[in-house]
Parts: C-alpha cells; structure tokens; sequence
C-alpha cells in the first residue's frame, strides 16, 4: 500500500518535471487511485461469484448459485421498505431495527464504559478490584448473557439492548483504563503546574490523550454488538435482520438468508468504518506525536 | 531568615521505592535572588532534575525548605513554570491553543479574552514563532517545538522561570539560536531563572552563577561559580575572552577532575560514612550564602584520586 503510493507520487513529480499540466496529473493520479484501490477486489468478488456459481449449479447442490440467489429475492431487494405489517417488511427496517437496538445498547455501553475505564485507569484500587471481575465476565459468550437478562427484563427488547450493552462494555472498558494509565507524566505535570481541577483535566488531557485508545475500544465494541445483535435477535424474534434470517431458515428461504448475510455483512463494515473515521477526525495529532 | 527571591534550605531527597531506599540529594542549600540567572550543572543521574522538580512542587522533599517570594512552596503552580526537555506540548493542540490553554487557566479571570488572545500572541513572538500558529506539534521542528515550551512557560508569568536541559534534544546551531533568544528574552524581562544543564558553553554563556552538583548518591552543590561577564554577551566574541575560558575550566575541572564518574568505587563507601565526613556549610544560609563554596565531600575526593 505505502509502496504503491510512493510510487504513484514519485510518477506525477516526474510528470511535473516534464512540464505536463495540472488537470493531467490529476486524472494520473486518479487512474491509479482506482487501478490501485478498486480493481484488485472488484476482481477478487468476480473470481469468488464464479467458483460460486459454478460449484452450485450442479443437479445435486444443496445451496443456491448466486444467479438464483438475485432472482429469487430480486423483489425484496427493489423495494427494502415495503411494510405489509407484522414482521413482514422490507430489508431496510428489519435492518434499521436491528441498528436501533444496537444504537441503544452501544450508546449506554460507550457511556459506562469510558466512565468505569477511566475509574479503573485512575484508581490502583479499583484497577485491583474490578480487573479481575472484568476479565472473567468479558469471556462470557454474549448469548449465554440472554436468559439471564430475559429472567431479569421479562420483555425481549431490553433483553436484546441488553446483551448489546453487556458484549460491548468490556472492550471499551479495558481499552479506556489503559489508555488512562499511558497517560504521559509529562501531561499530568503540564496540568498540575497549571493547577487544573478535576473537570479540566478530563476534558483538556485525560479524554485526549487517551481517545485513540478508547476509539480502539470503541471499534471492537461496535463490531462485537453487530455480532450480538444477530444472534440475539434470532432467538427472541420480532422485527430485526437476525429474526428474517430465522424465518427465513424456517420457511426455507435460502436466498433470503444469503441476502440478508450480505446486507449483515455490508452494515457491520459500515459501523466500523464510521467509527474508525469518527476515531481519525477525533484524534488527529493524538497518535502522532 | 533569608532576604533571597527563591531559598532552597537544607533539602533532602530519598526515594523510597518497596525497600528500596535511595538517598538522591543531601543538604541542598541555595539563594537566589530576583532576575538572576541560575545553571546546575553535574553529571547524569546525580539529581538535577529532582532539585528542579522540587522547586515545582512535582516531587516532594524528604526535608528541608522552599520558600519563593517569602512564601513556602510545597505544591506545583504557575508561578514556577517549568519547560520540560521533551517540550511535553500537548500534542492535540495547535501551538496556540497550547500557550492559550495555559494562559486561559492562569489569567482567566484577571484578562479579557481580548486580551488573552493578545497575550498569547505577544508570547509566542517573543520566541518568533507567530508563523506557526495553527501548527500541531508533530508538524513543527524540535528547536519549534521548545520555542513553543518556552512562550508557554512565560505566558504564565512565572516567578522562576525553570528549564530542564531545555536545548539538549536539539543540533547544535539551533541550540545556539535557542541560547541567544533566551538571552535576549531575559535581558528583556529579567526574568529569575533555573536551568539545567550538561553543557558546559551554554552554563558559562548564560548565567550568572553556576551551580556545581557532585555525583550521586546523596548528591549536594559542590560549589558555585560566578560568572562575571558583561552582559550583553556574544558568543564569537567570548571564544577569545580569557575570563570566559576561565571559567570554562573552572567548570570543565569540577566536572572531570574533582567529580569524575568512577561508578564502581562507590559501593565501597556507603553513604552513611560519607555523610559524616562532609564538612556542614557554616553558618547556614544567611551569612555569605553566594559566595559559600562548598567543599565536595570525602566521598568523591577519594573516587577522584583512585
Ligand atoms: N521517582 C523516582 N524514584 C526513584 N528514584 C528516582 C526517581 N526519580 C529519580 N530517581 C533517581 O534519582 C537520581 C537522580 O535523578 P535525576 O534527578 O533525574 O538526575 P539528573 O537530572 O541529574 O540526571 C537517579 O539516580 C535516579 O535513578
Ligand atoms: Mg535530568
């Protein structure tokens, strides 16, 4: 990657040596920008969707080529919001479901999360009372948390938002407490020398200097509550892709499945990707120094 | 007790790390008085940087005094504003945010934000660094980036004014630019100052005194040497100056002579004998405190010989 680039701008500082216009370097460099950064999957995902097709085609294959998977499900893909009430309705809101509870529990998780990570973080005693308890409970699978929290909530949504909450928190937490505690003397010093009080210092030096930490938490976190979400919602149904994906499996729907894996597939990079840019706006200088 | 801007009295240092004890600084005694520009110099290791960072409250004396404008002081403030030798700019800030962060907290109430956006300027142009204003420290150079320390560390106003090895990281010319500005900026603003250094150009160059430290454990001020230069001074034009080699080799003899590193004699004589050997600076700190030249103690006369 850093390879290729250098030699794409090595490429254009010749071109400028030779004295060709600016317009022309652009388009130069944005030729190789797709040559470099989209033909490589672009041919990939060919390659895969033909072994695919070809493997799937035969009079004894038990899953469906990717051919019958766009016919088969052609019209849940041209209309993602239909709503025939219940839990008939289109891709797009059994998605935006899914991504509600996720955004409830992940938002409650972050909260929290960053609140006990920095506890942990400044405090040698809670570092040695709670660093234990968080290193048993984070290996506890998310789904095993559900009936506990079915018991608990009596209701399936909170159970969901839940399991999101509870399969998140610990990345967040111990990228956080860590973060805290790299925390540079130096900083530390700058802010007793200026006497800040406690608010200033989480504010001006505690939150930055440990965000890229914590947007790595953050990112793990998010990625593992996309995880949840499907597997969770496969067992208390309602509206939500994990649920479709159920139903689907029960009616024998396997184009429905394979769809619904894909859209699963491009909203969970989708959350990680927003995040990690979140992360790069937030902590731009942060990390080089 | 004693009519100096800043006193260190009887200051002692060990640290205690489990069982582990070490007696870094033994009896540190030292006057300054207001606009003089102080240099302690020593080898690595012997506590310079624990002398200073006491004097910033950062670390907490084991005994003794600091008293600064006939107050003790015992917590960090702004008013010993310290310029750390990695510059310990935040590194999220630009460079103005980084003066104005401090300026903000130290004159919040008593300045407009007219006038605190003046007067972070006005800082940052004492060490010629307005072109850099919206520049993050990882954009900057190393030489930038102590310029920056230091408009911080004046911004605030400070009593002393505390620099910690403040140009070792840097290449020689830009060290010698940095020297002249600090010059130029103390003949300006008479600011007191503290500095630490390894360098023994940059000490004679720029004090007024010279603080002699003897090597560790239980480290104390060997002696004090007076630079008695006119200010102010040029460096090309010292290099032929017989007072200013002078006390170069004054410097150069304490340091390589009188305190030569021989780390593997000193387990022989533990520090408990060296402390009764060392000779008590008489009369304390009142009578002749600038002038008291301390003998180094028996401890490194005998690692010297050897
Ligand atoms: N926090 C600390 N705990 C234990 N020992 C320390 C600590 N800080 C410094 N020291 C020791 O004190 C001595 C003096 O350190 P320092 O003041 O940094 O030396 P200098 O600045 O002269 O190079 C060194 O031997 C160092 O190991
Ligand atoms: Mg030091």
């Amino acid at each position: 990657m850093k390879t290729l680039s250098t030699t794409a701008a090595e490429n254009v500082s010749v071109l400028n040596r030779f004295g060709i216009n600016h317009a022309h370097t652009m388009w130069q460099r944005f030729k190789t920008y797709l040559l470099q950064n989209f033909l490589p999957p672009v041919v990939i995902l060919c390659l895969l969707l033909g072994v695919w097709e070809l493997l799937c085609s035969g009079t004894g294959a038990t899953l469906p080529p990717p051919s019958q998977v766009i016919s088969d499900t052609w019209e849940l893909i041209l209309d993602p919001f239909y709503d025939n009430g219940g839990n008939d309705v289109g891709m797009g809101w059994q998605i935006l479901a899914s991504l509600e509870r996720v955004a409830v529990g992940y938002s409650f998780a972050v909260v929290v999360g960053v609140a006990l990570g920095v506890l942990v973080g400044q405090s040698t005693w809670a570092m040695r009372g709670l660093d234990p308890v968080f290193q048993v409970l984070r290996t506890v699978p998310p789904l095993a948390w559900l009936p506990i929290s079915l018991a608990g909530f009596q209701d399936s949504n909170p159970s969901a938002i839940f399991v999101i909450f509870i399969t998140s928190i610990w990345p967040i937490i111990i990228n956080t407490s860590v973060g805290i505690r790299n925390i540079p003397e130096d900083y530390r010093n700058v802010a007793r020398v200026l006497r800040l009080n406690g608010i200033e210092y989480f504010y001006k030096i505690m939150l930055p200097a440990a965000a890229p930490y914590i947007f790595s938490g953050l990112r793990i976190g998010v990625g593992l509550s996309w995880l949840a979400i499907v597997a969770a919602e496969m067992l208390i149904g309602g509206v939500g892709i994990g649920f479709f994906i159920w139903d689907a499996w029960n009616a024998s729907l396997i184009s429905d499945i394979i769809l619904a894996l894909v859209y699963v597939g491009l909203v969970g990079y989708f959350l990680d990707r927003m995040v990690a840019m979140l992360g790069n706006i937030v902590t731009r200088g942060t990390s080089a120094s | 007790m004693s009519s100096h801007y800043l006193s260190i009295e009887n200051v002692d240092k060990t640290f205690e790390k489990g069982n582990v004890r070490s007696h870094v600084l033994s009896n540190i005694n030292l006057h300054i008085d207001q606009g003089e520009y102080i240099s302690i110099i020593g080898h690595s290791g012997c506590g310079k940087s624990t002398v200073l960072n006491i004097v910033a409250g950062l670390i907490e004396q084991s005994a003794g005094v600091v008293i600064l404008d006939r107050k003790e002081v015992n917590t960090p403030g702004p008013d010993r504003a310290l310029v750390f030798q990695n510059h310990s700019l935040l590194p999220w800030l630009t460079v103005y945010e980084n003066v104005a962060l401090a300026v903000n907290k130290v004159a919040g109430r008593s300045k407009s934000t007219a006038e605190r956006h003046e007067w972070v300027l006005y800082n940052l142009e004492l060490v010629n660094m307005l072109h850099a204003l919206n520049k993050r420290p990882s954009e900057i150079s190393g030489g930038m980036k102590q310029r920056v320390g230091i408009a911080r560390a004046l911004a605030m106003q400070p009593k002393v004014l505390l620099l910690d090895e403040p140009f070792g990281a840097l290449d020689a010319l830009t060290r010698a630019h940095l020297q002249d500005e600090v010059m130029r900026i103390h003949s300006n603003l008479k600011n007191t100052v503290m500095m630490i250094t390894h360098d023994v150009d940059e000490a004679v160059l720029l004090s007024d005194r010279i603080v002699m430290m003897t090597n560790g454990p239980s480290a104390t001020i060997g002696e004090i040497l007076h630079i008695d230069l006119p200010r102010p001074r040029d460096r090309i034009a010292l290099a032929d100056d017989l007072r200013y080699n002078h006390y170069r080799q004054e410097v150069l003899r304490f340091l390589y002579e009188k305190q030569r590193k021989l780390e593997q004699i000193s387990p022989r004589h533990p520090p408990s004998q060296a402390q009764n050997e060392r000779p008590q600076p008489v009369g304390g700190s009142g009578s002749s405190p600038s002038d008291a030249v301390v003998d180094a103690p028996a401890l490194q006369k005998v690692s010297g010989a050897s």
